[in-house]
Protein backbone atom coordinates (compact mmCIF):
# COMPACT_ATOMS: atom_id res chain seq x y z
CA UNK A 1 0.00 0.00 0.00
CA UNK A 2 3.04 2.21 0.91
CA UNK A 3 6.19 1.87 0.12
CA UNK A 4 9.53 3.24 0.98
CA UNK A 5 12.61 2.78 -0.98
CA UNK A 6 16.24 4.19 -0.09
CA UNK A 7 14.17 7.47 0.45
CA UNK A 8 15.72 10.53 1.20
CA UNK A 9 14.65 14.60 1.57
CA UNK A 10 16.80 17.16 1.77
CA UNK A 11 15.19 20.38 2.20
CA UNK A 12 16.81 23.68 0.44
CA UNK A 13 19.46 24.64 2.57
CA UNK A 14 21.35 21.14 3.30
CA UNK A 15 18.79 20.45 6.13
CA UNK A 16 19.01 16.42 5.76
CA UNK A 17 15.24 15.07 6.94
CA UNK A 18 15.25 11.93 6.02
CA UNK A 19 18.03 9.61 5.20
CA UNK A 20 17.86 6.11 3.06
CA UNK A 21 14.17 4.59 4.51
CA UNK A 22 12.96 1.94 3.64
CA UNK A 23 9.87 0.20 4.82
CA UNK A 24 6.45 -1.30 3.27
CA UNK A 25 3.20 -1.04 4.81
CA UNK A 26 0.52 -3.42 3.51
CA UNK A 27 -3.29 -2.62 3.08
CA UNK A 28 -5.14 -3.11 6.24
CA UNK A 29 -2.33 -2.66 8.28
CA UNK A 30 -1.73 0.13 11.40
CA UNK A 31 1.33 1.52 11.97
CA UNK A 32 2.93 4.10 14.31
CA UNK A 33 5.94 6.51 13.43
CA UNK A 34 7.38 7.48 16.43
CA UNK A 35 10.50 9.77 17.21
CA UNK A 36 11.58 13.33 18.63
CA UNK A 37 10.33 16.21 17.36
CA UNK A 38 12.92 16.89 13.98
CA UNK A 39 13.33 13.22 13.84
CA UNK A 40 11.69 13.16 10.04
CA UNK A 41 7.93 11.67 10.54
CA UNK A 42 6.26 15.36 9.58
CA UNK A 43 8.18 14.89 6.39
CA UNK A 44 7.55 11.16 5.71
CA UNK A 45 3.81 12.41 6.38
CA UNK A 46 4.63 15.38 3.39
CA UNK A 47 6.20 12.64 0.94
CA UNK A 48 3.16 10.65 1.56
CA UNK A 49 0.82 13.63 0.50
CA UNK A 50 2.75 14.53 -2.39
CA UNK A 51 3.40 18.11 -0.54
CA UNK A 52 7.14 17.50 -0.49
CA UNK A 53 9.13 15.34 -3.00
CA UNK A 54 11.62 13.38 -2.26
CA UNK A 55 15.59 14.09 -3.11
CA UNK A 56 16.10 10.55 -4.05
CA UNK A 57 14.72 7.24 -3.83
CA UNK A 58 11.23 6.34 -4.34
CA UNK A 59 7.65 6.87 -2.39
CA UNK A 60 5.03 4.29 -3.84
CA UNK A 61 1.51 4.96 -2.87
CA UNK A 62 -0.88 2.13 -4.21
CA UNK A 63 1.16 1.54 -6.66
CA UNK A 64 1.41 4.89 -7.61
CA UNK A 65 5.73 6.38 -7.93
CA UNK A 66 4.54 9.99 -6.23
CA UNK A 67 7.60 11.45 -7.01
CA UNK A 68 7.15 11.00 -10.40
CA UNK A 69 3.08 12.04 -10.35
CA UNK A 70 2.55 15.10 -12.94
CA UNK A 71 1.56 17.93 -11.37
CA UNK A 72 -2.29 17.61 -12.67
CA UNK A 73 -2.64 13.61 -11.20
CA UNK A 74 -1.59 14.79 -7.49
CA UNK A 75 -5.34 16.06 -6.75
CA UNK A 76 -6.34 12.44 -7.29
CA UNK A 77 -3.57 10.97 -5.51
CA UNK A 78 -4.69 12.97 -2.18
CA UNK A 79 -8.47 11.84 -2.97
CA UNK A 80 -7.36 7.93 -2.24
CA UNK A 81 -5.70 9.22 1.48
CA UNK A 82 -7.03 10.46 4.26
CA UNK A 83 -4.88 13.13 5.93
CA UNK A 84 -5.34 14.48 9.46
CA UNK A 85 -2.87 17.37 9.27
CA UNK A 86 -0.41 18.24 12.65
CA UNK A 87 -2.20 21.64 12.39
CA UNK A 88 -5.38 20.43 11.76
CA UNK A 89 -6.22 22.83 8.56
CA UNK A 90 -9.57 23.65 9.94
CA UNK A 91 -11.48 26.72 7.96
CA UNK A 92 -12.34 28.90 10.84
CA UNK A 93 -14.80 30.68 9.24
CA UNK A 94 -17.65 28.06 8.25
CA UNK A 95 -19.28 25.94 10.19
CA UNK A 96 -18.40 21.86 11.25
CA UNK A 97 -21.05 20.83 8.64
CA UNK A 98 -19.25 22.71 5.89
CA UNK A 99 -15.84 21.79 6.91
CA UNK A 100 -16.76 17.82 6.29
CA UNK A 101 -18.30 18.68 3.20
CA UNK A 102 -15.04 20.54 1.16
CA UNK A 103 -13.97 17.37 -0.22
CA UNK A 104 -16.81 16.15 -1.32
CA UNK A 105 -17.53 19.70 -3.10
CA UNK A 106 -14.86 18.37 -6.06
CA UNK A 107 -16.51 14.76 -5.92
CA UNK A 108 -19.09 13.97 -8.36
CA UNK A 109 -21.96 13.20 -5.47
CA UNK A 110 -24.97 14.91 -5.83
CA UNK A 111 -25.82 17.95 -2.88
CA UNK A 112 -27.60 15.65 -0.88
CA UNK A 113 -25.58 12.35 -1.38
CA UNK A 114 -22.48 14.51 -0.33
CA UNK A 115 -24.80 15.86 2.62
CA UNK A 116 -25.64 12.56 3.56
CA UNK A 117 -22.19 11.19 3.63
CA UNK A 118 -21.37 14.33 5.66
CA UNK A 119 -23.53 13.49 8.24
CA UNK A 120 -22.50 10.04 8.29
CA UNK A 121 -19.02 11.47 9.26
CA UNK A 122 -19.71 13.46 11.88
CA UNK A 123 -22.20 10.88 13.45
CA UNK A 124 -19.05 8.51 13.47
CA UNK A 125 -16.67 10.84 15.44
CA UNK A 126 -19.67 12.26 17.47
CA UNK A 127 -20.54 15.70 16.50
CA UNK A 128 -23.38 15.08 14.49
CA UNK A 129 -25.51 17.55 16.96
CA UNK A 130 -22.18 20.28 16.57
CA UNK A 131 -22.82 20.36 12.44
CA UNK A 132 -23.97 24.09 12.68
CA UNK A 133 -21.09 25.14 15.56
CA UNK A 134 -18.29 26.92 14.21
CA UNK A 135 -14.33 25.17 14.79
CA UNK A 136 -13.67 27.92 17.24
CA UNK A 137 -16.45 26.66 19.44
CA UNK A 138 -15.03 23.14 19.65
CA UNK A 139 -12.58 22.06 22.28
CA UNK A 140 -9.29 20.88 21.05
CA UNK A 141 -10.42 17.31 21.17
CA UNK A 142 -13.13 18.01 19.00
CA UNK A 143 -11.66 19.98 16.47
CA UNK A 144 -9.33 16.98 16.15
CA UNK A 145 -12.10 14.54 15.54
CA UNK A 146 -13.93 17.07 13.42
CA UNK A 147 -10.54 17.02 11.21
CA UNK A 148 -10.94 12.94 11.29
CA UNK A 149 -14.38 13.65 10.25
CA UNK A 150 -13.26 15.58 6.90
CA UNK A 151 -10.36 13.11 6.32
CA UNK A 152 -12.63 9.73 6.31
CA UNK A 153 -15.39 11.28 4.58
CA UNK A 154 -14.45 10.56 1.14
CA UNK A 155 -13.91 7.12 2.63
CA UNK A 156 -10.31 6.76 1.82
CA UNK A 157 -8.35 3.32 1.57
CA UNK A 158 -5.76 4.78 3.74
CA UNK A 159 -6.01 7.70 6.48
CA UNK A 160 -2.83 9.28 7.64
CA UNK A 161 -2.36 11.33 10.84
CA UNK A 162 0.63 13.90 11.79
CA UNK A 163 0.39 14.37 15.66
CA UNK A 164 -3.42 14.00 15.97
CA UNK A 165 -3.29 13.59 19.61
CA UNK A 166 -0.70 16.48 20.33
CA UNK A 167 -1.45 18.96 22.59
CA UNK A 168 -4.83 16.61 23.87
CA UNK A 169 -5.27 15.17 27.49
CA UNK A 170 -4.80 11.90 27.85
CA UNK A 171 -8.52 10.90 27.60
CA UNK A 172 -9.21 13.21 24.52
CA UNK A 173 -6.15 11.53 22.91
CA UNK A 174 -7.34 7.88 23.86
CA UNK A 175 -10.48 8.92 22.10
CA UNK A 176 -8.94 9.79 18.95
CA UNK A 177 -7.03 6.84 18.78
CA UNK A 178 -9.97 4.64 19.18
CA UNK A 179 -11.25 6.11 16.33
CA UNK A 180 -8.06 5.62 14.14
CA UNK A 181 -8.82 1.73 15.39
CA UNK A 182 -12.09 1.23 14.56
CA UNK A 183 -11.40 2.87 10.69
CA UNK A 184 -8.37 -0.10 10.83
CA UNK A 185 -10.76 -2.73 11.74
CA UNK A 186 -12.88 -2.11 9.00
CA UNK A 187 -9.96 -2.32 6.36
CA UNK A 188 -8.41 0.99 6.47
CA UNK A 189 -4.26 1.02 6.05
CA UNK A 190 -4.01 3.74 9.08
CA UNK A 191 -0.78 5.59 9.54
CA UNK A 192 -0.25 7.98 12.80
CA UNK A 193 2.90 9.70 13.22
CA UNK A 194 3.25 10.31 17.33
CA UNK A 195 5.86 10.88 19.82
CA UNK A 196 4.13 9.87 22.59
CA UNK A 197 5.50 6.34 23.51
CA UNK A 198 3.32 5.91 25.86
CA UNK A 199 0.09 5.60 23.46
CA UNK A 200 2.29 3.22 21.48
CA UNK A 201 2.88 0.83 24.45
CA UNK A 202 -0.89 0.88 25.19
CA UNK A 203 -1.58 -0.39 21.43
CA UNK A 204 0.11 -3.39 19.84
CA UNK A 205 0.76 -2.22 16.89
CA UNK A 206 3.29 -1.97 14.17
CA UNK A 207 5.92 1.02 15.04
CA UNK A 208 8.83 2.44 12.48
CA UNK A 209 10.98 4.48 14.75
CA UNK A 210 12.51 7.23 13.41
CA UNK A 211 15.88 9.11 14.51
CA UNK A 212 18.06 12.00 12.99
CA UNK A 213 16.06 11.03 9.56
CA UNK A 214 17.19 7.33 9.70
CA UNK A 215 14.65 4.51 9.94
CA UNK A 216 16.29 3.19 13.54
CA UNK A 217 14.04 1.13 14.07
CA UNK A 218 10.94 -1.41 12.32
CA UNK A 219 8.69 -3.73 14.87
CA UNK A 220 7.93 -5.45 11.93
CA UNK A 221 11.89 -7.20 11.56
CA UNK A 222 12.21 -7.68 15.15
CA UNK A 223 14.73 -7.40 17.44
CA UNK A 224 12.22 -6.36 20.40
CA UNK B 1 -21.91 16.13 -18.51
CA UNK B 2 -23.51 16.04 -15.55
CA UNK B 3 -20.76 15.86 -13.38
CA UNK B 4 -19.34 18.74 -15.59
CA UNK B 5 -22.37 20.62 -14.98
CA UNK B 6 -22.62 20.23 -11.13
CA UNK B 7 -18.69 21.41 -11.01
CA UNK B 8 -19.86 24.46 -13.05
CA UNK B 9 -22.85 25.18 -11.36
CA UNK B 10 -20.98 24.78 -8.11
CA UNK B 11 -18.49 27.42 -9.31
CA UNK B 12 -21.10 29.74 -9.95
CA UNK B 13 -22.42 29.54 -6.48
CA UNK B 14 -18.85 29.53 -4.93
CA UNK B 15 -18.38 32.96 -7.42
CA UNK B 16 -21.60 34.43 -6.64
CA UNK B 17 -21.13 33.62 -2.54
CA UNK B 18 -17.44 35.81 -3.30
CA UNK B 19 -19.55 38.64 -4.73
CA UNK B 20 -22.17 38.66 -1.45
CA UNK B 21 -19.59 38.67 0.90
CA UNK B 22 -17.44 41.62 -0.44
CA UNK B 23 -20.78 43.58 -2.53
CA UNK B 24 -19.40 47.06 -1.51
CA UNK B 25 -15.87 46.18 -3.30
CA UNK B 26 -17.16 44.80 -6.14
CA UNK B 27 -19.74 47.25 -6.77
CA UNK B 28 -16.99 49.76 -6.51
CA UNK B 29 -15.03 47.88 -9.12
CA UNK B 30 -17.96 47.62 -11.20
CA UNK B 31 -18.55 51.07 -11.66
CA UNK B 32 -14.70 52.17 -12.01
CA UNK B 33 -14.95 49.58 -14.82
CA UNK B 34 -18.26 51.11 -16.02
CA UNK B 35 -16.72 54.51 -15.88
CA UNK B 36 -14.12 53.35 -17.75
CA UNK B 37 -15.77 51.61 -20.39
CA UNK B 38 -18.15 54.49 -20.92
CA UNK B 39 -15.68 56.63 -22.54
CA UNK B 40 -14.83 54.36 -25.53
CA UNK B 41 -18.36 53.17 -25.72
CA UNK B 42 -19.75 56.64 -25.77
CA UNK B 43 -17.31 57.82 -28.16
CA UNK B 44 -18.61 55.21 -30.18
CA UNK B 45 -21.80 55.94 -30.01
CA UNK B 46 -21.58 59.75 -30.66
CA UNK B 47 -19.16 58.46 -34.12
CA UNK B 48 -22.21 55.91 -35.40
CA UNK B 49 -24.64 58.53 -35.06
CA UNK B 50 -21.85 61.43 -37.26
CA UNK B 51 -21.06 58.95 -39.21
CA UNK B 52 -24.89 57.58 -40.39
CA UNK B 53 -25.22 61.41 -40.92
CA UNK B 54 -22.04 61.93 -42.78
CA UNK B 55 -22.85 58.69 -45.40
CA UNK B 56 -26.66 60.37 -45.66
CA UNK B 57 -24.77 63.04 -47.47
CA UNK B 58 -22.09 61.77 -49.35
CA UNK B 59 -24.64 59.35 -50.96
CA UNK B 60 -26.16 62.05 -53.29
CA UNK B 61 -23.48 63.19 -55.99
CA UNK B 62 -24.34 66.91 -56.43
CA UNK B 63 -22.82 69.57 -57.80
CA UNK B 64 -23.43 73.34 -57.86
CA UNK B 65 -22.11 75.58 -60.96
CA UNK B 66 -22.21 78.73 -60.21
CA UNK B 67 -22.66 81.45 -63.24
CA UNK B 68 -20.95 84.98 -63.33
CA UNK B 69 -22.83 87.43 -62.00
CA UNK B 70 -23.27 89.33 -65.14
CA UNK B 71 -24.08 86.47 -67.88
CA UNK B 72 -27.13 86.74 -69.52
CA UNK B 73 -29.94 84.56 -69.23
CA UNK B 74 -29.56 83.45 -72.63
CA UNK B 75 -26.04 82.35 -72.40
CA UNK B 76 -27.06 80.34 -69.17
CA UNK B 77 -29.98 78.96 -70.85
CA UNK B 78 -27.55 77.71 -73.56
CA UNK B 79 -25.27 76.09 -71.13
CA UNK B 80 -28.77 74.41 -69.65
CA UNK B 81 -29.63 72.78 -72.77
CA UNK B 82 -25.46 71.70 -73.09
CA UNK B 83 -25.52 70.14 -69.68
CA UNK B 84 -29.10 68.47 -70.50
CA UNK B 85 -27.28 66.54 -73.47
CA UNK B 86 -24.41 65.56 -71.20
CA UNK B 87 -25.04 61.19 -70.42
CA UNK B 88 -23.00 61.61 -67.13
CA UNK B 89 -25.52 63.55 -65.44
CA UNK B 90 -28.58 62.12 -63.81
CA UNK B 91 -30.48 65.49 -63.65
CA UNK B 92 -30.26 69.23 -63.98
CA UNK B 93 -32.07 71.67 -62.00
CA UNK B 94 -31.55 75.59 -63.09
CA UNK B 95 -31.87 77.82 -60.76
CA UNK B 96 -32.44 81.63 -61.94
CA UNK B 97 -30.86 84.53 -60.19
CA UNK B 98 -34.55 85.65 -59.09
CA UNK B 99 -35.64 82.70 -57.90
CA UNK B 100 -32.57 82.14 -55.75
CA UNK B 101 -33.11 85.42 -53.92
CA UNK B 102 -36.36 85.05 -53.41
CA UNK B 103 -35.32 81.49 -51.41
CA UNK B 104 -32.62 83.50 -49.32
CA UNK B 105 -35.48 86.06 -48.65
CA UNK B 106 -38.09 83.12 -47.70
CA UNK B 107 -34.92 81.93 -45.12
CA UNK B 108 -35.44 83.67 -41.44
CA UNK B 109 -32.35 83.77 -40.79
CA UNK B 110 -31.44 85.97 -43.84
CA UNK B 111 -34.35 87.71 -44.79
CA UNK B 112 -33.26 90.91 -43.41
CA UNK B 113 -29.83 90.99 -44.66
CA UNK B 114 -31.45 89.79 -48.63
CA UNK B 115 -34.28 92.71 -47.62
CA UNK B 116 -31.59 95.40 -47.18
CA UNK B 117 -29.66 94.55 -50.70
CA UNK B 118 -30.60 97.09 -53.79
CA UNK B 119 -29.77 94.65 -56.38
CA UNK B 120 -29.64 91.01 -56.88
CA UNK B 121 -25.86 89.71 -55.59
CA UNK B 122 -26.64 86.46 -56.77
CA UNK B 123 -25.79 84.11 -59.72
CA UNK B 124 -27.61 81.94 -62.13
CA UNK B 125 -26.90 78.33 -61.02
CA UNK B 126 -27.26 74.95 -61.86
CA UNK B 127 -27.35 72.07 -59.36
CA UNK B 128 -26.67 69.03 -61.32
CA UNK B 129 -26.62 65.58 -59.92
CA UNK B 130 -24.12 62.93 -61.43
CA UNK B 131 -24.75 59.11 -62.20
CA UNK B 132 -21.31 58.19 -60.86
CA UNK B 133 -20.84 58.96 -57.33
CA UNK B 134 -17.24 57.94 -57.50
CA UNK B 135 -15.10 61.62 -56.03
CA UNK B 136 -12.77 60.72 -58.88
CA UNK B 137 -15.82 61.43 -61.17
CA UNK B 138 -17.63 63.89 -59.60
CA UNK B 139 -13.72 65.59 -59.85
CA UNK B 140 -13.70 64.96 -63.35
CA UNK B 141 -16.69 66.42 -64.05
CA UNK B 142 -16.05 69.60 -61.78
CA UNK B 143 -12.93 70.38 -63.76
CA UNK B 144 -14.66 70.00 -66.86
CA UNK B 145 -17.19 72.77 -66.37
CA UNK B 146 -14.65 74.85 -64.64
CA UNK B 147 -13.55 76.30 -68.10
CA UNK B 148 -17.13 76.44 -69.79
CA UNK B 149 -17.95 79.94 -71.00
CA UNK B 150 -19.87 82.02 -68.00
CA UNK B 151 -19.46 79.47 -65.60
CA UNK B 152 -17.79 81.38 -62.42
CA UNK B 153 -17.37 78.39 -60.39
CA UNK B 154 -18.25 74.53 -59.45
CA UNK B 155 -18.47 72.92 -56.14
CA UNK B 156 -18.89 69.48 -54.81
CA UNK B 157 -21.58 69.42 -52.46
CA UNK B 158 -20.50 66.30 -51.01
CA UNK B 159 -17.13 67.42 -50.34
CA UNK B 160 -17.23 68.58 -46.65
CA UNK B 161 -19.45 65.29 -46.16
CA UNK B 162 -15.99 63.19 -47.27
CA UNK B 163 -13.87 66.26 -45.22
CA UNK B 164 -16.39 64.52 -42.24
CA UNK B 165 -15.77 61.20 -43.07
CA UNK B 166 -11.93 61.56 -43.37
CA UNK B 167 -12.28 63.43 -40.17
CA UNK B 168 -14.13 60.81 -38.75
CA UNK B 169 -12.07 58.15 -39.55
CA UNK B 170 -9.54 59.78 -37.23
CA UNK B 171 -12.11 59.81 -34.52
CA UNK B 172 -12.60 56.19 -34.85
CA UNK B 173 -8.71 55.13 -34.99
CA UNK B 174 -8.79 57.70 -31.95
CA UNK B 175 -11.40 55.60 -30.02
CA UNK B 176 -10.28 52.29 -30.64
CA UNK B 177 -7.28 53.11 -29.28
CA UNK B 178 -8.67 54.65 -26.14
CA UNK B 179 -10.72 51.74 -26.05
CA UNK B 180 -7.85 49.28 -26.12
CA UNK B 181 -6.05 51.07 -23.45
CA UNK B 182 -8.94 51.63 -20.77
CA UNK B 183 -9.77 47.36 -21.73
CA UNK B 184 -6.29 46.81 -20.77
CA UNK B 185 -6.86 49.30 -17.60
CA UNK B 186 -10.36 46.79 -17.16
CA UNK B 187 -7.65 43.57 -17.44
CA UNK B 188 -5.58 45.21 -14.85
CA UNK B 189 -8.66 46.22 -12.28
CA UNK B 190 -9.79 42.37 -12.18
CA UNK B 191 -6.29 41.39 -12.32
CA UNK B 192 -6.04 43.06 -8.82
CA UNK B 193 -9.55 42.40 -7.67
CA UNK B 194 -8.84 38.23 -7.98
CA UNK B 195 -5.28 38.62 -6.62
CA UNK B 196 -7.02 40.30 -3.23
CA UNK B 197 -9.27 37.92 -3.34
CA UNK B 198 -6.91 35.04 -3.72
CA UNK B 199 -4.90 36.50 -1.19
CA UNK B 200 -8.17 36.43 1.63
CA UNK B 201 -8.49 33.15 0.57
CA UNK B 202 -5.09 31.50 0.46
CA UNK B 203 -5.70 29.59 3.67
CA UNK B 204 -8.76 28.28 1.68
CA UNK B 205 -6.97 27.49 -1.42
CA UNK B 206 -4.37 25.50 0.66
CA UNK B 207 -6.58 23.82 2.35
CA UNK B 208 -8.73 22.13 -0.96
CA UNK B 209 -5.67 21.95 -2.55
CA UNK B 210 -4.61 19.22 -0.07
CA UNK B 211 -8.01 17.82 -0.10
CA UNK B 212 -7.56 16.86 -3.49
CA UNK B 213 -8.78 19.89 -5.70
CA UNK B 214 -7.89 19.86 -8.81
CA UNK B 215 -6.44 23.42 -9.93
CA UNK B 216 -9.36 23.87 -12.11
CA UNK B 217 -11.47 23.49 -9.27
CA UNK B 218 -9.98 26.54 -7.36
CA UNK B 219 -9.89 28.37 -10.81
CA UNK B 220 -12.87 27.96 -11.83
CA UNK B 221 -15.32 30.40 -9.32
CA UNK B 222 -12.63 32.94 -9.73
CA UNK B 223 -13.05 33.08 -13.65
CA UNK B 224 -16.78 33.65 -13.56
CA UNK B 225 -16.01 35.99 -10.37
CA UNK B 226 -13.69 38.34 -13.11
CA UNK B 227 -16.25 37.91 -15.71
CA UNK B 228 -19.49 38.78 -13.85
CA UNK B 229 -17.36 41.50 -12.49
CA UNK B 230 -16.41 42.39 -16.25
CA UNK B 231 -20.36 42.08 -17.48
CA UNK B 232 -21.44 44.17 -14.13
CA UNK B 233 -18.87 46.78 -15.78
CA UNK B 234 -20.31 46.48 -19.40
CA UNK B 235 -23.54 46.98 -18.26
CA UNK B 236 -22.79 50.30 -16.16
CA UNK B 237 -21.35 51.45 -18.83
CA UNK B 238 -23.96 50.60 -21.09
CA UNK B 239 -26.25 52.41 -18.09
CA UNK B 240 -23.90 55.99 -18.18
CA UNK B 241 -23.66 56.04 -22.07
CA UNK B 242 -27.51 56.11 -22.42
CA UNK B 243 -27.95 58.32 -19.64
CA UNK B 244 -25.60 60.61 -21.18
CA UNK B 245 -27.28 60.42 -24.72
CA UNK B 246 -30.68 60.91 -23.04
CA UNK B 247 -29.72 64.26 -21.62
CA UNK B 248 -27.62 64.90 -24.53
CA UNK B 249 -30.81 64.85 -26.39
CA UNK B 250 -32.78 67.46 -24.79
CA UNK B 251 -30.21 69.73 -26.08
CA UNK B 252 -29.39 68.67 -29.08
CA UNK B 253 -33.65 68.09 -29.97
CA UNK B 254 -33.78 71.74 -29.07
CA UNK B 255 -30.77 72.66 -31.43
CA UNK B 256 -32.15 71.13 -34.25
CA UNK B 257 -35.47 72.56 -33.78
CA UNK B 258 -34.15 76.08 -34.85
CA UNK B 259 -32.75 74.37 -38.35
CA UNK B 260 -36.47 73.06 -38.39
CA UNK B 261 -34.62 69.46 -38.26
CA UNK B 262 -36.18 66.27 -36.35
CA UNK B 263 -32.55 65.10 -35.34
CA UNK B 264 -31.70 63.45 -32.39
CA UNK B 265 -28.98 60.97 -30.93
CA UNK B 266 -29.97 57.41 -31.51
CA UNK B 267 -28.47 55.26 -28.69
CA UNK B 268 -26.26 52.40 -29.39
CA UNK B 269 -28.05 49.59 -31.42
CA UNK B 270 -28.81 46.21 -29.48
CA UNK B 271 -26.08 44.56 -31.04
CA UNK B 272 -23.74 47.15 -29.71
CA UNK B 273 -24.39 46.71 -26.93
CA UNK B 274 -24.51 43.29 -26.68
CA UNK B 275 -20.73 43.31 -27.90
CA UNK B 276 -19.40 45.81 -25.38
CA UNK B 277 -21.12 43.64 -22.43
CA UNK B 278 -19.63 40.36 -23.91
CA UNK B 279 -16.62 42.17 -24.50
CA UNK B 280 -15.93 43.29 -20.89
CA UNK B 281 -17.01 39.93 -19.71
CA UNK B 282 -14.26 38.55 -21.77
CA UNK B 283 -12.02 40.96 -20.56
CA UNK B 284 -12.70 40.16 -17.12
CA UNK B 285 -12.47 36.78 -17.75
CA UNK B 286 -8.74 37.65 -18.99
CA UNK B 287 -7.77 39.75 -15.80
CA UNK B 288 -8.80 36.48 -13.79
CA UNK B 289 -7.39 34.20 -15.68
CA UNK B 290 -3.82 36.17 -15.64
CA UNK B 291 -4.29 36.89 -11.87
CA UNK B 292 -5.05 33.25 -10.62
CA UNK B 293 -2.22 31.87 -13.41
CA UNK B 294 0.09 34.03 -11.44
CA UNK B 295 -0.83 34.10 -7.72
CA UNK B 296 -1.92 29.95 -7.27
CA UNK B 297 1.32 29.25 -8.49
CA UNK B 298 2.30 31.22 -4.94
CA UNK B 299 0.40 29.19 -3.28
Amino acid sequence: MIGFSKVSKRYPGGFEALKDVSFSIAAGELTFVTGHSGAGKSTLFKLIAAIERATSGTVLVNGQNVGALRPAAIPFLRRNLGLVFQDQKLLYDRSVFDNVMLPLAFSDFSGREAARRARAALDKVGLLARERAHPMQLSGGEQQRLAIARAVVNRPAVLIADEPTANLDAGSAERIIALFLSFNQVGVTVLIATHDEQLIARHAARTLRLAAGGLEHDSAEGGE
Amino acid sequence: MNAWLRQHGRAIASAAAKISAQRTTNAVSALVIGIALALPAGGYALLSNLTGLAQRTSLEPQLSLYMLPETKSSESEALGKRLRADPRLAAVRFVPRDEALAAMRGTEALAEVFAALERNPLPDAFVLRALDSAPGALDVLAGEYRVLPGVAQVQIDSDWARRLEAVLRIARTGIFMLGALLGIALVAVTFNTIRLQVLTQRQEIEVTKLLGATDGFIRRPFFYLGAAQGLAGGVAALGIVWLSIESLNQGVRALAATYGSAFQLTHLAGADGVAVAALAAFLGWLGAFLSVSIHLREI
